[in-house]
């Protein structure tokens, strides 16, 4: 069995303030990079399983997210997976 | 009456909510490791302010999974009182028991002040000793106590008066400029629908004696001893 890394994006929620993002915004905009529309700042975890097959793989990162990666009420998560050669 | 402290790691008000319960209220009071598997009879658990594992992660979000807790949630479960200061408050948002999430302040800067929060209910076992609509003042100290929820849960928060206190100036308005973190609907704290699980961001245990400013929160806590104690209806003081 292969070894999986897993990237954990979690992401604020649409709608939830995200002061970090809007301050971030500012001084790219101060910096000269009006074009910036929008900054949402999250967090990135990465996970590597051992012998685990993709899809039952996909299904343990997606229940360690919403027990305790991400919480549901505030954040949004996405995950990548890829198999790795050792 | 007896009250128990969680201590996790990371915890920095428990001896503070230890000391409270037996100098100031005179009554017997046990420390609760967070590995600890029950509650040693307590009557009243209070999660403590401070920083539990570090806030890594999210604030909350390890301590919530302590051994401890399930103690914690089958107490809340059976009716008994649960009371979260703090990182108390993020805790027990974390573990489901409070609806809604905390975050990082609005201005990004973490806060340390007094500031005024309204009664919004005196139907709880922390605020029956109150008169509707008393002003409090109570220390803050956090950088995540930006207060969350969904319109749907924020309404029915609302409508079933679980709203407990929320942050308002000293004439008792509900006011931006009260707000010292952003949170919605100025909201301090909260309960649940039992109404037997209760947290608040600002700290009732750091206000139980004029010489540290403001001893508003020592009503609080007697209101929890006369309902443990049973009976005995609490005196309602004058603008208390």
């Amino acid at each position: 069995m292969p070894r999986l890394l897993a990237r954990v994006y979690v992401t604020p929620k649409r709608g939830i303030l995200d002061p970090q993002g809007k301050a971030v915004q500012h001084s790219l905009h101060a910096l000269g990079f009006g074009e910036v529309d929008d900054v949402r700042v999250g967090k990135y975890v990465e996970l590597r399983l051992r012998d685990a097959a993709l899809d039952a793989g996909r299904d343990r990162v997606h229940a360690m997210c919403e027990r305790l990666l991400a919480n549901g009420v505030i954040e949004d998560f996405r995950v990548e997976l890829e198999e790795e050669r050792r | 009456m007896r009250w128990g402290v969680v201590v996790f790691p990371g915890s920095n008000d428990d001896a503070r909510a230890l000391t409270v319960a037996e100098r100031i209220l005179g009554d017997e009071a046990v420390a609760l490791w967070h590995k600890d598997r029950d509650l040693r009879g307590a009557d009243c658990v209070i999660l403590p302010g401070g920083f539990s594992y570090g806030d890594y992660l999210r604030c909350g979000a390890m301590a919530r999974f302590s051994p401890i807790m399930e103690a914690v949630e089958r107490h809340a479960a059976a009716g008994g009182l649960v009371l979260g200061f703090c990182n108390g408050f993020q805790i027990l948002c974390e573990a489901g028991l409070l609806p809604g999430a905390l975050v990082r302040n609005r201005s990004l800067s973490f806060i340390c002040d007094l500031v005024t929060v309204r009664v919004e209910t005196t139907d709880t076992f922390f605020t029956r000793g109150c008169s509707p609509g008393a002003v409090l003042t109570l220390p803050v100290k956090h950088g995540e106590g930006c207060y969350v929820a969904d319109e749907a849960t924020l309404a029915s928060l609302e409508r079933e008066h679980r709203i407990v206190f929320r942050y308002v100036d000293a004439a008792g308005r509900v006011v931006p400029e009260a707000n010292p973190n952003g949170a919605l609907a100025n909201v301090a704290g909260v309960c649940n629908e039992g109404r037997n699980v209760i947290g608040l961001m600002p700290h009732p245990e750091h206000a139980v004696e004029r010489l540290t400013g403001s001893e508003d929160g020592l009503r609080l806590f007697q209101s929890v001893q006369a309902w443990i104690r049973g009976g005995a209806e609490l005196q309602v003081a004058p603008g208390a």
